[in-house]
């Protein structure tokens, strides 16, 4: 009997009666991270990482939690669970279940770069890795982040010069409070959309240090966001709610802008590559790390991935799951 | 190359006309002195000559950056696009900050090479072997930042296009030089070589004289906006068929003569018939024209003439199969002199009198549709398909010759496309700012209880709708053929096409011209498609 097996409802551990990031309601769920296609309502008990406590209360509501800290060992039946940082976002883990001597982790979603408040992701050594693959294509190398940053300054500057508002799209939650991070130092000049409002209330009252902002209103009036910086949601692109900041440049924080083409389809006037999901010299990284004998390749490129690993003398399957689905709701959200 | 690079990305990266003519007059006023000239020739559709294929480029990538040639190919179909697939996988070499293809401007390196390094480099190497070539493509490919190589690379595979048109170009360089745009759209056109010629040369009053081959700028009509009764007077307007063939100029002069294609190439080899125009046509004579397949009185189908235009050597059996005739439009110069300021009647008067004189069975005058009112001429206009043509042209009898595509006094009227109603069978990825989905389709009609594939159609739908279509081929695939997925046969669409010819290159007997999803019937079952014999119903009404 495996750690683990891929049912309809999700990632199963028979022997432990416990599902990870289930997409259907179960008994007893272990939640990777907060974002919406890993953390689904309707469970009667999730468990997670401290971190991510303030953060699934906010999209789920009030439920059963337990929270852990890294590291901390869960019994569960006979399984021995613990959750390790992912790296992915704030609270985002790996889930580590042992069982008679054997390893099995789920890496959930991860990068590897420390992006300085999302934890930094650690290797774990184990008999069985199941991996993500959002980025499993060669094509898909990322910058360092501090030249992202660089990039996403300048662009503010020459904005700024050229009297226009500069508006960020990002994923509300992970993708926003990094690009905070970017622009901290060119502007004290920041509005966000409701959206990230809401998550970034959330983990202020978590203690988080985060610069300050403000919340965008209908009745702020236009001249307010003048040479100001925006930060939106992918939800808002494009949408009639962006008029308020005419005239604007739009710049979009995704791995995806790594193709032009793909930057050209959002009609965006910049595209950063910033991502928070390894890149596939990451990913080779991690699974080569981890020492595992076996490795299953989840969402993202998982068949040229998982070839690729066989190619190379790792054993490796394909995987289907409902994580990322929302094909454009996951490119958006990357 | 970094202030080229720079440029293309500044002009693919804009949607707004004014930032991209701003970018190029910029380019224009700060350019290296040789690099302008070439930018003048690769925006005017003079691409360097393709040395090295896409399989060579791949290969030597793979090597260098020690991938799979499979994993290649899977890149390159996400991508769609070539040369920035290699430009993405190599990777940056350091001390090469560049930035990534988004934002941030980068910065001038030390030992920077220009432009036309690059490109006159590619032109020395043209008979070079197949080993020095890749040493010096893999040579530059490192020593460029990735946005530079993706440039690099698109001269190189000569696929180099850019959102910018001619005319555009040709706006920018007026802003610059402070010359009038008509007078340097005519400069630029024709004959000359970007390696030999100076930007000064290009742009004196001297050079149009020595050029005996220089075509004139095309004037190309809008397709018709409004009801034909806010036209005005319909005796104020000539009509005349709207030929499907090649658009082309004629030009005779210093004893020369020169064939042009609307796409500005140098065809006259391509078209012995025409060889005999040398010695019977006056010297100073340029006409404007289409050259059509044409046998015994009668316009033949477009698809005639594509089984020679691809041609490097014409044989005598293609010009026996595929005989050509040319069809005067306009007279655009005449004993040397420019004619294009006068009007069309005046013009057409002139063209006539040439014309009429000449007596060639093959050269012959665009026939002009004659009308008393709107809807006499909407009548002849549905007659067009069964004389080959597509539709009708609406010239203002007052109007002069003018430069590229305007409103106003010439306009196209094509009749309605032939539709067919058919299923989605496979798809493919798509290329430039479809990449990564699902948008390049095949489609199959009914034969009994089969299905048979008969074209493809890549345009029509809205962003929305395929990013719907992208969504149903992820969960519907059947099975994966390299970059192909075969998908349930579910989604119709109605297609429609300019025209329809038999061909034994196609299982399903048929090839379709100009094929499009017209809209994606969603009220319709796969059920309720059309067959086969309805498409050999239309080959056998149109497709002669």
């Amino acid at each position: 009997m495996p750690l683990i097996t891929f049912t309809d409802k999700g990632l199963y551990c028979e022997q432990g009666k416990f599902y990870i990031d289930p997409w259907q309601p179960v008994e007893k769920a272990v939640i990777t991270h907060a974002h919406s296609d890993h953390a689904r309502p309707g469970s009667q008990a999730y468990l997670c990482h401290r971190n991510t406590l303030p953060l699934l209360q906010l999209r789920l509501g009030p439920n059963s939690y337990q929270v852990v800290e890294w590291n901390e060992k869960v019994y569960m039946n006979e399984v021995t669970v613990s959750l390790h940082p992912a790296g992915h976002i704030i609270g985002s883990s790996q889930i580590r279940i042992e069982y008679k001597g054997e390893v099995w982790v789920v890496s959930g979603d991860y990068k590897i770069e420390d992006d300085g408040f999302s934890g930094v992701f650690e290797p774990i050594a184990c008999n069985t890795f199941i991996s993500e693959s959002t980025f499993g294509l060669p094509i898909y190398t990322w910058k360092p982040q501090h030249e992202i940053f660089h990039d996403i300054q300048n662009w503010v500057r020459s904005n700024e010069v050229a009297g226009k508002t500069s508006v960020l799209i990002g994923y509300s939650l992970g993708k926003a409070q990094r690009i905070l991070k970017a622009l901290e130092e060119v502007t004290g000049n920041i509005y966000v959309h409701g959206a990230i409002w809401n998550v970034h209330e959330t983990l202020l009252k978590a203690g988080w240090k985060l610069p300050a902002v403000q919340r965008i209103t209908p009745e702020m009036p236009k001249e307010t966001f003048k040479s100001s910086v925006v930060i939106a949601p992918p939800s808002a692109d494009g949408s009639v709610w962006m008029r308020r900041f005419t005239p604007h440049s739009t710049g979009i924080c995704s791995g995806w802008m790594q193709v032009r083409g793909h930057q050209r389809r959002r009609n965006a006037d910049a595209g950063f590559a910033l991502s928070d999901h390894a890149d596939w010299n990451g990913l080779l990284q991690a699974v080569k790390a981890t020492g595992a004998q076996k490795v299953f390749i989840t969402h993202g490129f998982q068949s040229v991935f998982s070839r690729y690993l066989n190619e190379i003398g790792i054993e490796a399957a394909e995987v289907k799951t409902e994580f990322g689905t929302e094909e454009e709701e996951a490119q958006l959200a990357n | 190359m970094h202030l080229f690079a720079q440029l293309i990305y500044t002009l693919s990266g804009s949607t707004k006309t004014n930032e991209k003519l701003q970018a190029l007059a910029e380019y224009f006023t700060h350019g290296n002195e040789k690099d302008k000239v070439w930018v003048i020739a690769l925006f005017s559709g003079r691409r360097p000559r393709r040395t090295v294929s896409g399989t060579q480029l791949a290969v030597w990538c793979t090597e260098m950056v020690n991938l799979p040639i499979w994993l290649f190919q899977e890149c390159y179909h996400t991508v769609g696009d070539l040369s920035e697939t290699i430009a993405l996988l190599i990777p940056e070499t350091k001390g090469c900050f560049s930035p990534s293809f988004g934002g941030g401007q980068g910065e001038v390196r030390e030992g920077a090479k220009p432009l036309h390094y690059y490109v006159e480099k590619f032109q020395q190497l043209e008979k070079a072997t197949e080993e020095e070539k890749k040493t010096f493509i893999i040579q530059s490919w490192q020593e460029l930042s990735s946005r530079e190589r993706f440039v690099f690379n698109k001269l190189l595979s000569g696929t180099f296009r850019v959102g910018v048109s001619q005319k555009l170009m040709v706006n920018a360089l007026a802003r610059t030089v402070k010359l009038d745009a008509n007078i340097i759209a005519h400069r630029i056109s024709g004959n000359w070589d970007p390696a030999t010629t100076t930007f000064e040369q290009l742009l004196s009053e001297q050079a149009t004289q020595t050029d005996h081959s220089k075509p004139y700028p095309f004037y190309l009509a809008y397709a018709l906006e409004t009801p034909l009764i806010e036209l005005g007077e319909p005796a104020d307007w000539q009509a005349e068929w709207k030929w499907d063939g090649i658009r082309g100029q004629v030009i005779k002069r210093n004893d020369q003569l020169f064939v042009w294609s609307r796409g500005e190439d140098l065809i006259t080899d391509k078209f012995p018939e025409y060889s005999i125009l040398q010695s019977i046509l006056p010297n100073g004579t340029v006409i404007d024209g289409e050259i059509l397949p044409y046998k015994d009185g009668q316009v033949l189908n477009f698809n005639v003439l594509q089984t020679r235009i691809g041609r490097k050597n014409i044989t005598k059996k293609n010009l026996q199969e595929a005989p050509v005739g040319l069809f005067a439009y306009d007279l655009l110069e005449l004993n040397g002199e420019d004619m294009r300021a006068l009007a069309l009647s005046e013009r057409r008067a002139k063209l006539e009198k040439l014309i009429t004189g000449l007596q060639i069975p093959w050269l012959q005058l665009s026939p002009i549709v004659t009308f008393s009112n709107w809807d006499e001429l909407t009548t002849q206009r549905g007659q067009s398909r069964n004389i080959n043509s597509e539709g009708l042209m609406l010239k203002r009898k007052a109007s002069a010759y003018q430069v590229g595509r305007r409103r106003g006094d010439w306009w196209k009227w094509k009749i309605d496309p032939l539709t067919i109603d058919a299923v989605m069978v496979y798809a493919q990825k798509g290329a430039g700012r479809r990449s990564n989905l699902y948008t390049d389709y095949t489609f199959a009609v009914k034969d009994g209880d089969k299905l048979v594939p008969f074209t493809k159609a890549y345009s029509g739908l809205t962003d929305k709708e395929f990013a719907q279509v992208d969504a149903f081929v992820k969960r519907n695939s059947l099975e994966k053929f390299g970059p192909v997925r075969t998908v349930k046969p579910e989604l119709v669409f109605e297609i429609a096409f300019e025209g329809i010819a038999a061909s034994n290159r196609h299982k399903s007997g048929v090839a379709l011209r100009f094929p499009r999803i017209s809209r994606w019937r969603t009220d319709k079952l796969p059920t309720d498609i059309n067959t086969l014999e309805d498409l050999k119903k239309m080959l056998e009404l149109y497709g002669k």
